[in-house]
């Protein structure tokens, strides 16, 4: 970063320390010095933080790794009337995400060096929130020709994804795996056969009830079938994005057990709703892929707790009024999503599907280590990127108020707990709503 | 004061109303009839309300219906064709509605290709709106003339068995003809080939068949759905000769109905596509022209009932307002 580091260190203390690579969940302390953790653990001061360091009392809320969100749509370069960089960091911050990892459908697309650096160079001087970029795997996401798939990583492309386009045909896909495991990259795909994904809700009783043209399951289940074959046949490293069926996760799991280089993610839409937030023809439920019933809802909860589904991304897509204010089938897909992450995965530790240091772990550390991204650690010698949080304050999602210039939430009016107090990248607080505690000095 | 028997804003679907408020309609609706049979057929229920036909989708039928019967009450009615490109007919939709609050009609009525289409547009207007077809979700005016159709020919709609046949997973007849007939207590059993029935339809009802033979078995009546051309040509059917083999409606599988069974068609009917003109035209069994009939007593029943609701919820608005 280029900004001057602040010169004092700061003592985070009385705090409840999240961390999902220790595993550690309990009272702490962390000392951040500059842009770095200088120490971090238990009874770290002795009741004395040193004397050249601002204290910081947490009062017992949470201390957790900066999140890491790795399924973000920026719309910068194109459509900044949607999102801008500086717009979708200050979304992130408010959420607690200090890590955003963007898609390469911009407008041009990110599939030559020129245009990921650009956004590389945009981002140092206006986002918030650091910003990683996904390359495209075929040249304008159009599935036909491969993209300098070495040279985007080259510069820093840390993943390869055509974004919210599956690669379609098999032949490409193939060579595409055949070509990254050449360089050890990371394909991520939209699994969804777009020959039967000609619908605009989840197929079934709410689509015939509504009129509405249906996208099977199977469009996502077939594309994860085949694409195992792909990856069994080429060994390259594979991560399946935002998947939201039963089925999903069950051939998840057996490529796991085959020992197949297969991760995958789901968005909290897919773990929190089902279709029936499509009720009444409500656009911000047109997500891609849709909400789907609330037995594979479950099942995409089930999956967070066995492990199966290895982290949580928002999948992000600001879309404008315009875009949504529209008939049903016509409203564009794709719903708000980095100031409801944390709160919304945070439900799974309230309804007690996963602890609170795992469920911070799959949007931080996981996607992190997933990506080989320096980031979701809480460590010392680390970059001081962190969020302190509530993990109960009850608040009520009211997409108006969102810092995202696009409001199209589907939690739009959900009560929801947990929230972000304070966020800190590279030791800067660059989001503050945090009430300190006050400590008992003569102890 | 709204009408108590019907107290909605819109007509925007079938589904959501009683059976009680279903033969509410259908039985101001036979007044219509008879009105309409009659050498005057002037009402003054709706002397000088302002009636606008908003139709985003080609129609000749259910316009010229709703106007006729938005005149015979007379209303003022002014029709608006919009033209549909694919680019603006979004923005065009909430334009329009901004367009038409100024006028402050009593009620529209709107047909538009997008299912939901007709809902958005009932959240924008200061006036009641009825469907007149939205994309393929539902046509609920149409439903209604088929069960007043269907209600004066057997005396009743509870307990029949209704088969309809076509083109279900595209149709909007179908959805609201399904809803409205369960509704009342009929049984309805729907025909097709698999790849026109909607996914899951079974769960809201109604019985599935892909044998015409087998479905329409003793049915009471037999409503014929119209297939788009564009859907013969190897997308949803191999071809209309083959759609007619095993799904159009001929003698001999209609032999397999009740010997009183009713023929009917929203229209407008592809003869030798989904039913041979023989049996269309056979008067003693085919409803059809008469459908047409009951669509101008139906809509003047629900334009009356819908305009006068309006009127009550305007008063009570502009007295709510008004208070000091």
């Amino acid at each position: 970063m280029s900004k001057p580091a602040p010169k004092t260190k700061i003592a985070y203390v009385n705090a409840r320390l999240i961390d999902p690579a220790l595993n550690y969940d309990g009272p702490g302390e962390v000392l951040t010095d500059g842009e770095l953790i200088a120490a971090v653990g238990k009874n770290l001061f002795d009741g004395k933080p040193p004397a050249d360091a601002e204290v910081v009392d947490c009062a017992g809320s949470c201390v957790a790794p900066g999140l890491v969100d790795m399924r973000v749509q920026l719309r910068e370069p194109g459509e900044e009337h949607k999102e801008s960089l500086r717009s979708s960091g200050e979304a992130a911050v408010a959420g607690g995400v200090t890590t955003m990892v963007c898609l390469p459908n911009t407008n041009p697309v990110m599939d030559d060096e020129a245009t990921l650096e650009f956004v590389a160079r945009r981002a140092r001087q206006n986002a918030l929130a650091k910003v990683y970029a996904y390359g495209a795997v075929t040249k304008g996401l159009q599935g036909k020709e491969l993209a300098e798939m070495g040279l985007l990583a080259d510069s820093g492309a840390v993943g390869f994804t055509d974004a919210t386009r599956a690669v379609a045909d098999a032949q490409v896909m193939r060579r595409a795996l055949q070509y990254a495991a050449t360089f050890d990259l990371l394909i991520i795909q939209h699994p969804e056969e777009p020959t039967l994904a000609t619908g605009v809700m989840n197929a079934g009783e709410m689509a015939t009830r509504m009129g509405l043209s249906g996208i099977p399951r199977e469009a996502e289940i077939i594309m994860l079938e085949r694409d195992m074959r792909l990856v069994a046949m080429t060994g390259a490293r594979y991560h399946a994005a935002h998947i939201s069926t039963s089925d999903s996760v069950e051939i998840i799991a057996r490529a796991k057990r085959q020992g197949l280089p297969v991760t995958c993610d789901t968005a909290p839409f897919y773990f929190a709703l089902n279709e029936l937030a499509a009720v009444d023809y409500r656009t911000f439920a047109k997500l891609s892929p849709p909400l789907r019933s609330e037995e594979d809802r479950q099942a995409i909860v089930e999956g967070l707790t066995s492990g199966v589904i290895d982290a949580i991304a928002s999948d992000h897509a600001p879309q404008d009024q315009d875009s949504k204010r529209l008939p049903f089938p016509q409203a564009a897909f794709g719903g708000s999503g980095l100031e409801t992450l944390l709160s919304v995965t945070l439900d799974l530790v309230h309804n007690g599907d996963l602890t609170l240091v795992e469920a911070i772990r799959r949007i931080s550390e996981a996607p992190a280590a997933l990506l080989g991204l320096d980031a979701g650690v809480l460590a010392k010698g680390k970059k001081a990127d962190l969020v302190i949080f509530d993990p109960d304050r009850p608040w009520k999602v009211i997409a108006d108020r969102f810092r995202s210039k696009s409001k199209n939430s589907p939690f739009d009016g959900r009560a929801v707990q947990g929230k972000a107090l304070r966020t800190v990248i590279d030791g800067r607080v660059v989001y503050d709503i945090l009430v300190q505690g006050k400590l008992d000095q003569g102890k | 004061m709204r009408d108590p028997a019907f107290p909605h804003r819109h007509l925007l679907g079938i589904e959501g109303l009683s059976p009680l408020e279903i033969n509410h309609l259908l039985d101001l609706s036979e007044r219509y009839v008879e009105l309409n049979r009659g050498a005057n057929k002037m009402s003054d229920a709706l002397k000088g309300r302002t009636i606008v036909n908003l139709f985003f989708e080609n129609s000749t039928r259910t316009r010229t219906s709703f106007e006729l019967a938005a005149k015979r009450l007379g209303a003022n009615v002014i029709n608006m064709q919009v033209e549909t490109s694919s680019v603006t007919k979004g923005e065009t939709l909430i334009d329009t509605a901004v367009t038409l609050n100024a006028m402050h009609p009593d009620v529209l009525a709107v047909r538009h290709p997008d299912s939901g289409a007709v809902k958005l547009l009932a959240d924008k207007v200061n006036c009641a709106v009825v469907n007149g077809g939205d994309g393929s979700h539902e046509h609920p005016t149409q439903a209604l003339l088929d069960a007043l159709t269907i209600r004066r020919r057997k005396g009743k709609l509870n307990g029949l068995l209704v088969a309809i046949c076509g083109d279900v997973l595209h149709s909007r007849v179908a959805r609201s003809n399904f809803l409205l007939l369960l509704t009342m207590g009929a049984r309805v059993r729907i025909i097709a080939p698999r790849t026109l029935i909607p996914s899951q339809v079974e769960r809201l009802g109604v019985e599935v068949f892909t044998d015409m033979t087998a479905g329409l078995k003793d049915v009471d009546i037999v409503m014929m759905l119209r297939v788009q051309n564009e859907r013969m040509r190897g997308s949803f059917i191999p071809s209309v000769r083959e759609y007619f083999r095993f799904f159009g409606l001929d003698r001999a599988k209609l032999a397999q109905a009740k010997p009183d069974a009713l023929i009917m068609h929203p229209g407008p009917m592809n003869r030798g596509t989904e039913i041979d003109s023989d049996v269309a035209d056979d008067f003693e069994r085919s409803a059809i022209r008469e459908q047409v009939e009951m669509g101008v007593a139906v809509r003047m029943a629900v334009l009356e009932v819908l305009a006068g609701n309006n009127a009550a919820h305007n008063a009570a608005h502009s007295a709510k307002g008004g208070r000091p």
